[in-house]
């Protein structure tokens, strides 16, 4: 078999050479950032120039850029942080209004504060296109624009690829004087992110979806914003993420940040050619396929331009990974879930589709090392995966 | 061939897709994943109860360098094993969930979902041996036979009593000629880190093993009367569907029997709530009415010498049989002890399975 077709970058992408470069130099010195003599200077001389590359590509300031572990434990700082503070410092904000469409490293701490730390939700559903309308994010303030503690909304979606308008939500949270989140993990590198014009006071960013290295990220956190630190330790990061600084994936992290930035335009545009193609041949190989979330060949912004997610009717997504994955196309069922069960998608489920609907789908994501051999094993691959799959789901008696 | 090996996680099945590899197959992992958790999706359901059995196969299948799918089938195996398992307690029977489990989900739900998606069979870690032997009919073909394990004390046949023909022919039970310390030996020398975990006896979805309990959550726990053969009442009872035709311990009788001697539930009837108990020798029957037959060969012609085992790692019984369509009448050879309605009874032609059928009546005479 040739070269296994990778159309799973949404998941992670491969880390660009510069960026490997960057992080084995920095593996390779001595240097605790908070450390005072001469090594310690050197890393934290690294840290922060690391700091204002990321605040100059992505148009905030250094002091709100906050390193983290990645976007799981960004999204719990602004989530669980900023309800704790916010709530301390008024007793009556107990309440988050929430996107239908969050990862589960949003919605998991949102449950979480519901079950165990007396908040309140109001979820904040989606449109059939996979959007949430600013007017929906209004009326969920309104029901008691003093209670509420936060407002998070996700920049673009990682199933269906559907990029919110933030700029416009922000608008209207900064009427209410509410904090905003914003998880903009998979926006970054595909749509533009400029943060000094959108007014999001949290938002949360990862490096491995754009080249960088696992197990590193960022939250910007505007200068006034708290959040009651997680952990708690030697005080780094403005007292709000205690733990010695990762100079090495800090160092590779800038560098992938300062990528995608510098090449977004390009790099959504190549994408998105691709992205049109695989879409509009497998619907024209299939008819009965449909694709979920809004998309119009040549859009890089309202859809990510690296995102095709496809329903495929009669069949069960797990089949279709299989049949994919030993014809070497790899690809996800939507989101991936710890034991490796597919559970019918949230996302399309709030976007209105039945769980049968949702059963059935495929989410093929492009990144900076896809190739139009890529589509092409995808498209070859296809018609037969999708005519086994439908005879398992026959054969093992399920309804559709 | 294309084989599924289905990986539970535990040292058995590790083994059996090793040795399904050894032996030339194009082998692929899968373990199924068959509790989930009851919370809504909104309640960030992840599925499954197993995340620690999926994981150990996951490692078993990477040491040997086979790819590894964990397959959703808990819908069904709550429906056909689950539900199956409390509707049988609520009509008084004692069910065996791994013959059910075999019949609906693993070599049918597991084994269909295999063939549609192009693998040619299913291999499992039951003690069990499938011998091919001539096709009387068609003396060029070979037709398979499912024979007990070497390790008479390991033997699994008797849970695998329900495969038909068709199933036999698509299944490959490749630890059938060992002896389970051998399988431990093997499963070492291979590097499994499984190679020491405990065997699994208990039900697999009564996580605390506690039956009885788990019963009464779903069935309730109203006291009823238990009464001796004459319908005198001796003393109460926590719920009828918790006790078992030969039981004896638990019984909670104030008065002693008049002559003294032990009492064992003879009978429970879930409709009136009632436990009958009476002395040791009426507990004992001869005649087996058995419904729903399922043969795995040709099914026996008129009357037939078998063995009869009535439950899982029981006695094998000298016995009389002959099928009349779906149902199978069985005169046991002298009176035995303990048969239980809904419990399988399982037909051996020496050490072939020849079919099971599941217990309905027990009579005497």
């Amino acid at each position: 078999m040739s070269e296994p077709a990778y159309l799973d970058h949404a998941a992670t992408t491969p880390a660009l050479p510069e960026v490997v470069e960057a992080v084995v130099a920095q593996l390779r010195r001595v240097g605790n950032a908070s450390s005072l003599h001469t090594s310690g200077r050197a890393a934290r001389r690294v840290v922060e120039e690391s700091r204002e590359d990321i605040a100059e590509a992505l148009g905030c300031r250094p002091s709100e850029v906050v390193f983290t572990s990645g976007g799981t434990e960004s999204d719990n700082m602004a989530i669980k942080g900023s309800y704790w503070a916010r709530r301390q410092a008024d007793p009556s904000r107990t309440r988050l209004v929430v996107s239908g469409l969050e990862h589960h490293a949003v919605l998991d701490p949102v449950l979480h504060l519901v079950k165990h730390d007396g908040a309140e939700v109001t979820w904040v559903e989606p449109d059939g296109d996979g959007v949430v309308r600013p007017e929906a994010v209004r009326s969920a303030i309104e029901q008691d624009p003093g209670s509420v503690a936060l407002v998070s909304v996700m920049w673009a979606n990682n199933e269906v690829g559907t990029v919110q308008p933030v700029a416009a939500i922000a608008e209207v949270v900064r009427e209410y004087g509410v904090p905003f989140h914003t998880d903009a993990v998979q926006a970054l590198g595909q749509v533009r992110l400029p943060l000094g014009e959108v007014g999001a006071d949290l938002v949360t960013l990862t490096g491995h979806k754009v080249g960088g290295p696992l197990g590193v990220g960022v939250l910007v956190a505007g200068r006034d914003q708290r959040p009651v630190p997680l952990t708690h330790g030697g005080g780094q990061e403005r007292q709000i993420r205690s733990g010695t600084l990762d100079v090495p994936g800090i160092a590779g992290l800038a560098v992938a940040v300062r990528h995608a930035v510098d090449h977004q335009a390009e790099h959504a545009a190549r994408l998105a050619r691709l992205r049109d193609r695989l879409i509009t041949s497998a619907l024209a190989a299939d008819p009965t396929m449909a694709v979920s979330g809004w998309w119009q060949p040549g859009d890089v912004t309202h859809r990510l331009a690296g995102n095709a997610h496809l329903r495929v009717p009669g069949c069960d997504g797990d089949s279709l990974l299989y049949l994919l994955d030993a014809a070497g196309v790899q690809c996800s069922t939507g989101s991936a879930c710890q034991a490796g069960v597919p559970q019918p998608s949230h996302v399309l489920l709030a976007m209105g589709l039945s769980e049968d609907e949702a059963r059935g789908s495929l989410r093929l994501t492009l990144g900076h090392s896809s190739t139009e051999a890529d589509v092409d094993s995808f498209l070859a691959a296809l018609p037969p995966a999708v005519e086994r799959a439908r005879r398992a789901r026959h054969a093992t008696g399920r309804a559709g | 061939m294309r084989v599924v090996a289905a990986m539970s996680g535990g040292v058995d099945s590790a083994v059996a897709a090793a040795r399904m590899l050894d032996a030339g197959h194009d082998v692929v992992g899968v373990h199924l994943a068959l509790s989930q958790s009851a919370d809504t999706l909104r309640e960030s359901a992840r599925g499954c109860c197993t995340i620690e059995d999926a994981g150990d196969a996951r490692r078993v299948a990477d040491r040997l360098g086979i790819p590894f799918y964990v397959w959703d089938m808990a819908e069904r195996f709550r429906e056909d094993v689950v539900e199956d398992f409390v509707a049988e307690y609520r009509a008084g029977r004692t069910p065996n969930p791994c013959l059910r489990c075999n019949e609906k989900i693993k070599f049918a739900a597991l084994l269909d979902k295999a063939l549609a998606l192009g693998f040619d069979a299913v291999a499992t870690g039951h003690y069990a041996q499938v011998v091919e032997v001539p096709d009387e009919d068609a003396p060029s073909r070979v037709r398979r036979e499912l024979h007990r394990a070497v390790d008479a004390g390991k033997d699994q046949s008797y849970v695998l009593g329900v495969l038909d023909a068709d199933q036999l022919a698509r299944s490959f039970f490749p630890l059938g000629d060992t002896v389970k310390e051998d399988i431990r030996a093997e499963a070492a020398g291979r590097g499994f880190a499984v190679a020491k975990k405990p065997d699994s006896h208990d039900i697999c979805f009564i996580s605390d093993g506690n039956t009885r309990a788990w019963l009464a959550e779903r069935l309730g726990a109203e006291p009823g009367p238990v009464v001796d053969t004459s319908g005198q009442v001796l003393g109460e009872h926590g719920g009828a569907h918790g006790y078992t035709v030969g039981q004896r311990r638990g019984l909670g009788l104030r008065t002693p029997a008049e002559d003294g001697r032990p009492r064992y539930v003879l009978q429970t009837d879930t409709r009136t709530n009632t436990v009958v108990v009476g002395p040791e020798e009426l507990l004992g029957v001869d005649r087996i009415s058995g419904e729903h037959a399922r043969w795995c060969g040709p099914a026996p012609a008129g009357i037939v010498e078998v063995g009869a085992q009535v439950r899982a790692h029981g006695e094998e019984y000298p016995a009389q049989a002959w099928a009349d369509g779906d149902r199978v009448e069985v005169r046991l050879h002298r009176r035995v002890r303990g048969v239980a309605p809904g419990q399988s009874v399982v037909l051996y032609e020496g050490t072939r399975v020849v079919g099971s059928a599941t217990i309905a009546a027990t009579g005497r005479g």
